[in-house]
């Protein structure tokens, strides 16, 4: 065993001891159901920061239409257990096959583009994705998805979310994952190395729009509904702030951000009128303050904390 | 449907088109100037567009401006505004990552629309007719006047932005910090001073937009820059960004796809067509309709 | 370069440190001593945040009212907004918040019926009631699974079937219509419910529908819409959507030489619409509504003057649902005598011919209220009482 396992089956046992604790917590009711239901929102958010992060950190390639994904999840999962009344399961399977089809379907034409361009169409994709949606009465348009089960609960998702990091981290550490850095570092350059730049791009696409996928079920089997509202392009915003406010290309700070906007989020309900402007503030001080978001492309560790150890390592920033 | 009653509606359609067209080119032209220069997608175009349209609800309730002051002050307002959101929110992030300043720009997006909403209230403002259209019957056709003066105004602006980029000093500073902003400041551009400049013709513009389409929908709201502000960028993509023809073109384009689809197909799809298009033309010409294709150099 | 990092990380653990510590001890005191804590689960931000913002400043308003007398049985009532950002997601979240954290013991709101039947699971299963002033879909209040009420959901409005049905009968009875031509808000589940419920009536009656089209909020320009269903020729066009853009579509349909009679549901009622619309354009038109303003009551005049001084605008129906909605708590927390949430949602469902702005409240087996529906026409920019047609 080596020494990358034994921090792995470290992390592991730390986050069985977190679950232990939060478990505990909520059966004893001092987590209370609201925040229950926040931490729920936590975990839902961080899969899905970390799985753009693969797309938008690790891969270099700029989308913003991850709540098509979200969408496409959440309403398969629904079918699944509310129309054709299989189990919660087969809905998770479905939801993330679904969306990763789709992410395939749309990855393989679309990620020839690059920069903004690859932005605004997956933006439109997103959108159209959400129009389709809202024009099919057989998932209820736009009145949504109704009377879904609520199947999805705090273990449910803290263990997908788990399995979601440790996946995506490990990919990462992997062949193709470290083809996908080269893809990010400088395209041309990996493509000369003999990279096939189109397949890992696509890869990393389309296990990021399946991990959204994941997200949509536990989400629509948390909230009681799929409704095409919850899907605009404001949601794949959030998303994408979340990823970058914790610095691009870092998991740990993709869950930093996802945990901390979404706690902004839950603290700032009580001043409705002020809640989207303080948030837009934050937002732009935060950029204009560290533009690289919170924790560069680095990794959050004890390192960070041991004071004057090593090199005043200046942070690499993606371009 | 016979050929006769087909042609009539198809002509009417185009109308409509062009008209709904000639809106987003407005909102556009300013979006297209300011990618062009700084290569930055300024989400919160859409809300200066909105502001515009409030600064000219201002002007002509409150002060009882009459069209074109009222059109003159707004674009004056909107101007100063986007100098200084561009000095505030963009310039300190010159060296910033792309990303980092598009989550700045959608910081600022928000920030204008909710501090709107917090000032003049969610509820629509009725924009009071400053001058009253006049609607034209060609047989079965139907035009109103101020179609008409919207997609004028348009071309003029077109025309106007056009000649200043080209033919003026300052025009051609601009180009040139577009081109190589580090060879234009050794060349001894203020590029600071350029990009503000850019801010405040592109922000004029969209007020501009923002009064016109106030006068001719009659209802003006904080949230009335979402839509039209993605629609204007996708529009300057499809004709190709940083082309400031090609923002006039991809608005028409983008107004008559959408009457069409609304007209002929179903009105529900009508945004999925948009955005549809606009995907099909980046794949097989990425620069846009009027774009040159640029290699990346190694 | 490094120094920054570590702030800002000991920042982000604090906070999120003292964000779980407070979330986990911070469950708030119930509502106690002097006043009573009543939730709003309204639409502050997002699409639909004109809706939830009416209807907050009308429940602040009812409040401010009833504690400047005193109060209900010697206590003040105290609104606690949480925004549901116009989602139906968030209302969930919004609605958990009031219940668990907030310990309100009744909730107004959502306006918006996706988000209302979202929001019901948390309610209902808190025991805790919630009147929605706008939510139409019937099964707001009933469980579409069972055919059950839910116990401790109400609501202020008709229902989409009441309001379609009314207005098929009248476009047939007293305009005498054949041909209809429906224009439905797609993204708003109160119009599609309304166009369903005209369009079967209507085709019962024996008419037939020449064309059925849609736009989604915010859309502004429907000239390629209207087009189309001019050269279907019907002699009727249903528009079951919001004020903001019925205004642009009467406006832009006139124009269009559109002359036929145009009609709608109480979306259509604010002073706004013939601003928009232009009030010539808004000559035959019609649309159904709650209450008719030649029925002048006292109270509704009393809240119209009190909400535009207070306000700066004309309530339009959100506000006035809303102020009903907040009024009907009121009466229901006095009749119940007590501020536990079970007791409340028994004495709102026994509320009987409860006088409130928009006409008298007595609910039904399905927590609707049984109104009477009056159609309003509009002359020169004028709401006009037409007819009454009772349920």
């Amino acid at each position: 065993m080596n020494a990358l396992r034994k921090k792995d089956l470290l992390t592991l046992v730390a986050c069985a001891v977190l679950f232990a604790v939060m478990q505990g917590l909520m059966m004893a009711e001092i987590i209370g159901p609201f925040w229950e239901l926040n931490i729920v929102l936590i975990c839902i958010n961080i899969i899905l920061s970390v799985s753009l992060n693969l797309i938008n950190g690790y891969t270099g390639q700029f989308s913003i239409g991850h709540a098509g994904f979200l969408a496409v999840g959440a309403y398969t999962g629904a079918i699944v257990t509310v129309k054709l009344g299989f189990s919660y399961e087969l809905a998770l399977i479905a939801g993330t096959v679904a969306a990763g089809f789709l992410g395939f379907l749309i990855g393989l034409p679309t990620l020839r583009l690059n920069g903004d361009y690859l932005a605004i169409a997956t933006l439109g994709l997103g959108e159209i994705i959400r129009i389709c949606i809202l024009n099919i009465d057989y998932v209820g348009g736009a009145s949504g998805l109704m009377g879904i089960p609520r199947l999805t609960n705090f273990p449910w998702v803290f263990w997908i979310m788990i399995f979601i990091i440790f996946f995506i981290k490990n990919f990462k550490n992997s062949a193709p994952g470290r083809c996908c850095l080269a893809i990010r570092e400088n395209e041309i350059a990996a493509d000369t190395m003999g990279i096939d730049t189109t397949k890992y791009k696509v890869m990393a696409f389309t296990l990021g729009a399946a991990f959204a996928g994941t997200a949509g079920v536990l989400f629509s089997h948390y909230f009681y509904i799929a409704h095409p509202a919850s899907f605009t392009f404001m949601r794949s915003f959030d998303i994408l702030t979340m990823v970058v406010l914790g610095g691009l290309g870092s998991m740990t700070g993709a869950i930093t951000g996802a945990v901390l906007l979404t706690f902004i989020s839950a603290y700032l309900a009580e001043y409705p009128e002020w809640r989207m402007i303080i948030y837009s503030i934050t937002l732009i001080v935060l950029m204009l303050r560290r533009p690289q978001g919170l924790f560069g492309n680095k990794e959050l560790s004890l390192k960070m904390f041991h004071l004057g150890g090593g090199k005043d390592g200046s942070t690499a920033e993606s371009k | 449907m016979d050929m006769g009653s087909f042609m009539q509606q198809f002509v009417q359609q185009l109308i409509n088109g062009i008209s709904l067209g000639s809106i987003y080119a407005l909102v556009a032209l300013g979006y297209t100037m300011i990618y062009g220069i700084i290569k930055l997608i300024n989400f919160a175009h859409g809300d200066i567009y909105m502001l515009g349209a409030y600064f000219g609800f201002i002007a002509t309730t409150m002060f009882g401006f009459s069209f074109i002051p009222a059109i003159l002050f707004s674009m004056a307002c909107a101007a100063l505004a986007g100098i200084i959101i561009e000095r505030v929110a963009y310039r300190p992030m010159r060296n910033a990552p792309r990303i980092a300043i598009l989550i700045t720009a959608i910081g600022v997006s928000f920030f204008l629309e909710y501090s709107m909403i917090l000032i003049a209230t969610p509820q629509p403002r009725t924009f009071p007719a400053v001058f009253e259209a006049t609607i034209y019957h060609f047989g079965p056709l139907v035009v109103n006047s101020q179609q008409i003066v919207i997609l004028i105004s348009a071309l003029i602006l077109m025309a106007v932005l056009t000649y200043i980029v080209q033919n003026t000093k300052a025009g051609k500073a601009m180009r040139a910090v577009s081109f190589d902003a580090d060879a234009a400041r050794l060349m001894g551009i203020n590029i600071d001073r350029v990009i503000s400049m850019t801010f405040a013709l592109g922000s004029a513009l969209a007020a501009a937009g923002g009064v016109l389409v106030g006068i001719y929908y009659n209802s003006i709201d904080p949230l009335m820059g979402m839509v039209p502000g993605i629609k204007a960028f996708v529009a300057a993509v499809l004709g190709g960004i940083g082309i400031i023809p090609g923002a006039m073109l991809g608005g028409i384009i983008l107004g008559v796809v959408e009457a069409m689809v609304s007209g002929f197909f179903s009105s529900t799809f009508r945004d999925a067509a948009a955005f549809a298009i606009l995907i099909l033309i980046l794949l097989y010409k990425p620069a846009g309709i009027l774009g040159k294709n640029v290699r990346e150099k190694v | 370069m490094k120094k920054v990092t570590k702030v800002f990380s000991v920042m982000v653990a604090s906070v999120a440190l003292a964000a779980m510590l407070s979330g986990c001890g911070g469950d708030k005191k119930p509502a106690g001593g002097d006043t009573i804590k009543v939730g709003g689960n309204l639409e502050m931000t997002g699409g639909s945040a004109s809706f939830g913002i009416s209807s907050k400043n009308a429940i602040e308003l009812a409040f401010k009212n009833i504690n400047d007398k005193g109060g209900i049985n010697g206590k003040k009532l105290e609104l606690v907004v949480a925004d549901n950002k116009s989602e139906a997601a968030e209302a969930t979240n919004a609605m958990q918040k009031l219940v668990s954290q907030d310990k309100v013991v009744a909730v107004i709101g959502p306006n918006l019926s996706s988000a209302t039947i979202a929001a019901g699971a948390i309610n209902n299963g808190s025991k805790v009631l919630d009147i929605a002033p706008m939510a139409t879909n019937p099964n707001v209040t009933v469980d579409p699974a069972t055919g059950k009420t839910k116990e401790y959901n109400f609501r202020a409005c008709f229902i989409d079937p009441f309001q379609g049905t009314v207005m098929a009968n009248f476009a047939k009875n007293d305009l005498q219509a054949t041909k209809a031509a429906i224009l439905i808000d797609n993204s708003s589940d109160y119009a599609k419910g309304l166009a369903a419920f005209f369009k079967e009536n209507f085709i019962k009656n024996g008419g037939t529908v020449v064309a059925e089209e849609s736009y989604l909020q915010k859309d502004t320009d429907f000239k390629a819409t209207l087009t189309k269903i001019k050269a279907a020729a019907p002699d009727i066009l249903y528009v079951p959507g919001y004020y903001q853009e019925v205004g642009m579509i009467v406006k832009q349909g006139r124009e269009m030489g559109i002359e036929i009679p145009m009609a709608g549901g109480d979306g259509w009622d604010s002073a706004k619409l013939p601003e928009i619309a232009g009030k010539a354009a808004l000559n035959n038109t019609y649309f159904s509504s709650l209450y008719s303003p030649d029925d002048d009551s006292a109270l509704n005049k009393a809240f119209v003057s009190e909400y535009e001084k207070a306000y700066k605008v004309k309530p339009d129906v959100f506000a006035a649902l809303a102020y009903d909605s907040a009024l009907l708590v009121a009466e229901a927390i006095k009749n119940a005598g007590d501020t536990d949430p079970v007791k409340i949602a028994q004495s709102m469902a026994k509320i009987n011919g409860f006088q409130g702005v928009s006409g008298t409240v007595t609910f039904d087996a399905q927590h609707n209220p049984v109104k009477s529906a009056v159609i309003i026409e509009h002359k020169d920019g004028a709401q006009t009482f037409r007819t009454k047609i009772n349920p």
